[in-house]
């Protein structure tokens, strides 16, 4: 199915074009890669205040310091893959990234929870270095979820390695 | 010349190089690290990069930023560069005269240069200009050049793999 899918995003007219502007697709890569990078930085960014690593301002702070961040950068790497999907159909082809679209959900979801458990647990004590250790592991669950996702998001071999 | 060609050409015979140009899945399970801790190094450098030019953080402390950010920021690097001279190995030839890669190695040097000139130049006076007050132009300047910098060797990057696989 994921197979006819892609042929016929191949097929549409905005796919032909896309591919007939030779820069057009690595630029757009780019900007999925730099994006992902932001996306990946605000998290680690985050963990490394809730961890204790970092013990400058609180918790909270630190999470609404870059969960803006985080978010602009998610929509511009969710924009840029979508208009990748046309532009290099080829993607959906494979297991690794039906893979990476959960884990991204994931990733997601464990992001907005690391943010928020400090606030729900009203760790706002200022210069407190704990965090609580229910998001010091949603933090970890998180980190390991987006680099999760972006090894998936490359790894179109896997498929083919394990004979799919 | 003649001598630096017949070294890369030595180069993809050793075992390692072999390994990337021969195995039917190594080249691209590399090529995923690769571009994992790139995104990585990106993202860390463009944070101390946003706080020094003004644009963003500014109520950071560079000194507290800058002990939170580098740590990842190198360990990013070093699998970025390993991986990405595994794969130069594989076909270093090719690589070699590729427009948009050697494009991409330049930069990365201007790109170290401005690391040094900042850390033993600039960085010296940190605790003058280290939080609640404006950066001295230098440092704004090395986190501009920096930004730009890695956009572009990104972006050389990609264009690598497309000109050789086109």
């Amino acid at each position: 199915m994921m197979a006819e899918l892609s042929q016929w995003f191949g097929s549409l007219p905005i796919s032909l074009a896309m591919r007939r502007i030779t820069w057009l697709v690595p630029m757009l890569q780019t900007l999925h890669i730099l994006s992902i990078g932001f996306v990946l930085s605000s998290i680690i960014m985050i963990d490394l205040r809730i961890w204790g690593v970092s013990r400058s301002g609180t918790a909270i702070a630190r999470g609404e310091r870059f969960m803006p961040w985080m978010w602009t950068a998610l929509a511009v790497a969710t924009l840029t893959g979508i208009a990748l999907m046309f532009g290099a159909p080829r993607s959906w082809r494979d297991g690794a990234f039906v893979a990476k679209l959960y884990l991204m959900v994931g990733a997601t979801a464990a992001t907005a929870a690391t943010a928020a458990l400090p606030i729900m647990l009203r760790r706002n004590q200022c210069g407190g270095k704990d965090a609580g250790v229910p998001a010091q592991l949603v933090g970890i669950a998180a980190l390991a979820l987006w680099l999760g996702a972006t090894l998936a998001g490359r790894g179109r071999w896997i498929a083919g390695a394990l004979g799919g | 010349m003649k001598a630096f060609t017949e070294f890369l050409h030595w180069v993809e015979t050793t075992p390692l190089a072999l390994f990337v140009s021969q195995s039917t899945y190594g080249f691209s399970a590399i090529d995923m690290f690769h571009i994992a801790s790139v995104s990585v190094v990106f993202g860390m450098i463009a944070i101390l990069d946003l706080r020094l030019t003004g644009m963003a953080f500014s109520d950071f402390s560079v000194a507290d930023l800058t002990r939170q950010v580098l740590p990842w920021t190198w360990a990013a690097f070093a699998v970025a560069a390993i991986t990405g001279g595994l794969m130069f190995s594989g076909q270093a030839v090719k690589y070699s005269v590729n427009f948009a890669f050697l494009a991409k190695i330049a930069l990365m040097a201007l790109a170290g240069l401005n690391v040094l000139v900042f850390h033993f130049i600039t960085y010296r006076s940190i605790a003058k200009w280290d939080q609640g007050v404006p950066v001295p132009w230098a440092a704004k300047f090395a986190g501009a050049l920096s930004l730009v910098i890695w956009i572009a060797v990104a972006a050389y990057g990609r264009f690598t793999a497309y000109y050789m696989f086109p």
